[in-house]
């Protein structure tokens, strides 16, 4: 597998592996990238750890432990370039949840004592630093491409920061929250998935994280208009990314509104 | 080395969905302890769930795994349809059975092809084998890519499907939608069928197992979406007597949970299926089955890939039946209204069986939630095979004993994602310290 290419390879930290699956689901073009990047170290799909440097890494889960946290900065020293895949490696990804409540090990675990878990699961900008963040839960095939073209071309990736509400426009569709009253994040959401909970007549749940400049208060109002203010909005923003702002703080928002009632 | 007192140890396995080693200590020319240690981070996900609405756990539970979300979908729908005393028939009991056959098909062509066939032919990935084999891998990835498709078109996309919902579905996919896919899947039932003559024949080390087999048994159908749970000695129960029987409890090296049948061993999955189900599937596929040399049960976990590779005909053979009977539901989801209740989910997820449990109360919030996966099952089979596999080859160079000790691992599709809610081999000296990257 290209040998002499650029040494790629592909972390996992607390995570789903729907990310690092999604580069063995571009079915078409995953021997065209073998044959084009060394693939290094992915221990999902190989036996083959070579040790680093490595020109790109992929980091997929977000740092839960405290062995993790040490990892990660291994990880970092050994790499060129340090790209996050998911919402998990860059808001903290539904297991950041924990990060709002008590500890939750003993609701799971009989002998709480055997598990070494940090009580916070935080995304790996916060502990090294991150050349860019690819979103979405799980992220975008196509986007992953993009990610790995513009790397080997040494430019950045084209990634646009606009909300869902574009994707829909431009596939034409029918704006479910304003035809259908459904209650949609799309507004406030970061495009990348094609617009498809709309596309199946659902409102967007933010799986791609805050788009470039939410306006998360006009969100509450229409939100609250349709009947699903408060701790309905509140339990939509804490989901797959939790811990990025603006959405963590509108969910604080939403959910003081319900307490104060 | 001699191998009166070792360790193998392989501290991070390869090829498995999440994070794991595997440990076997030997002293005095006895093999006295193998563990699977597990220690994929917990990610707290039954925790979690307590305080959420009962129409959130499809989108909230597909993220245990990428590889299986539709597995943890269905299931959860199911115990909350449970729950809530609905059930679900017809066409939107079969457009669900549609989109699991497409998990299948995309899993199984992941394991067999990527994953699982690289052990038997001397590769260390999917990719090294197609340096040589290139004609060999593009058929594996062009299956997965038809279980893929099938789940985007069903589903909106193939990790964390969309389209999936309490009750049903969001949209049913037009009868056309399904239609062209019907070519694709054509082509992979095919390639399917020669999947099963090619991984057949592999050279497999004669290794049969007295196993307990567990999988769900339906009077009319290979198990997939629903059934009672049935056992190789007898157990015939439904899903909400699951807790009487079955004990989950924790162990120091693992963060996922350990599984016993009645103080018992046990193994899920593809040859616990096929053992207990083998008359349920169509003649047709049972015919290239007995062609491969399988007889109505299989107990050599190496021949899994076998039975792994019939499933994948079976499930691109289900979903052409599927689609060509479809009509779209309409409307394409039941109501399904809270009560104050428990409810019980059991359906077959590639690897296995996945159970799920959920208490809600009449505002629709969720008190309790108890989720099962079969990697967790399966961890004390795996341990047991690992034991009985090396004992008689400590004779065996540490190389080689090693890389086999993982494959007996991997035979079990063995996803650590879902376990810890991940899997590392160590079969190593104690003084081995590897800094573990990956």
């Amino acid at each position: 597998m290209a040998p002499d290419g650029p040494a790629l390879a592909v972390w996992k930290f607390a995570s789903c592996d729907g990310c690092q699956l999604t580069l063995l689901n571009c079915e078409d073009e995953l021997l065209t990238i073998a044959g084009s990047v060394h693939i290094a170290s992915f221990t999902e799909a190989s036996s083959e750890v070579e040790p680093g440097p490595y020109d790109l890494s992929l980091v997929e889960g977000s740092i839960t432990t405290s062995a993790d946290a040490e990892r990660i900065q291994r990880v970092r020293a050994e790499s060129r370039f340090l790209v996050t895949i998911g919402a998990c490696a860059t808001a903290g990804g539904i297991q950041a949840l924990r990060n709002f409540a008590d500890d939750l090990t003993p609701i799971v675990y009989a002998r709480p004592d055997y598990i070494h878990s940090l009580r916070t699961s935080t995304p790996i900008a916060d502990h090294v630093q991150v050349d860019f963040e690819l979103r979405g839960c799980p992220i975008d095939r196509r986007q992953l491409l993009e990610v790995i073209a513009a790397f080997l071309a040494g430019r950045r990736p084209n990634v646009r920061g606009h909300s869902v509400c574009v994707e829909c426009k431009r596939a034409g569709r029918v704006c479910v929250m304003v035809a259908h009253g459904t209650p949609c994040l799309g507004p406030v959401t970061q495009a990348g998935c094609g617009a498809l909970c709309p596309g199946v007549n659902r409102g967007c749940y933010g799986c791609f994280g805050p788009m470039e400049s939410p306006n998360t208060a006009s969100m509450s109002e229409i939100w609250k208009h349709l009947g699903a203010g408060g701790p309905a909005l509140a339990r939509t923003f804490r989901g797959f990314n939790a811990a990025a702002e603006p959405f963590r703080t509108a969910a604080d928002e939403e959910a003081g509104k319900h307490d104060a009632r | 080395m001699t191998h009166g007192s070792r360790h193998i140890s392989v501290p991070a396995l390869a090829r498995v969905e999440g994070e794991g080693g595997l440990e076997i200590i030997v002293s005095d020319g006895q093999v006295t302890e193998t563990r699977l240690d597990i220690y994929e981070p917990p990610r707290f996900f039954e925790a979690l769930l307590r305080g959420r609405q009962y129409t959130e756990p499809p989108d909230i539970t597909a993220r245990i795994c990428g590889i299986c979300p539709v597995a943890y979908q269905m299931s959860a729908c199911q115990a909350i349809e449970d729950a809530c005393g609905a059930q679900v028939t017809g066409e939107i009991r079969a457009l669900r059975r549609l989109i699991y056959c497409g998990e299948w098909i995309e899993s199984h062509a992941l394991h067999v092809y990527l994953l699982h066939a690289p052990d038997f032919l001397g590769y260390d990935s999917g990719i090294h084998l197609a340096r040589d084999h290139p004609a060999i891998v593009a058929r594996g990835l062009s299956i997965k890519k038809a279980g893929n498709r099938l789940m985007e078109v069903v589903g909106g996309r193939s990790v964390h499907p969309v389209n999936v919902k309490v009750g049903g579905f969001y949209r049913a996919p037009t009868a056309n939608e399904l239609k062209q896919l019907v070519p694709q899947l054509e082509q992979a039932r095919q390639d399917a069928e020669d999947t099963v003559t090619w991984v057949a024949g592999f050279d497999f080390p004669a290794f049969d197992r007295d196993y307990e087999f567990v999988s769900l048994r339906h009077p009319d159908q290979y198990p997939i979406t629903e059934g009672s749970i049935a056992s190789t000695s007898g157990l015939d129960i439904t899903p909400a007597e699951y807790d009487k029987h079955f004990e989950e409890f924790q162990v120091p090296h693992s963060t996922a949970l350990h599984s016993v049948l009645d103080g018992r061993t046990y193994l899920t999955g593809p040859m616990a299926r096929y053992a207990l189900n083998s008359r349920r599937l169509p003649a047709s596929v049972r015919s290239v089955a007995h062609q491969a040399g399988l007889t109505a049960t299989c107990t050599n976990p190496f021949k899994s890939i076998v039975v792994r590779a019939v499933e994948l005909l079976f499930a691109c053979d289900e979903a052409l039946r599927l689609i060509g009977q479809y009509r779209p539901p309409d409307p394409p989801a039941i109501d399904v209204r809270p009560i104050t209740a428990t409810g019980y989910g059991c359906t077959e997820a590639p690897r296995g069986m996945l159970y799920h449990r959920y208490a809600i109360t009449d505002d629709g919030t969720i008190t309790d939630a108890k989720i099962v996966p079969p990697t967790s099952q399966n961890q004390r089979a795996i341990e047991a095979d690992l034991r009985d596999f090396a004992a008689p080859r400590l004779a065996m160079d540490h190389e080689t004993l090693t890389r086999e000790c993982e494959q007996a691992v991997r035979n079990h599709d063995p996803c650590i994602s879902c376990a810890a809610h991940f899997l590392d081999l160590r079969l190593a000296d104690k003084t081995d310290k590897a800094v573990r990257l990956t």
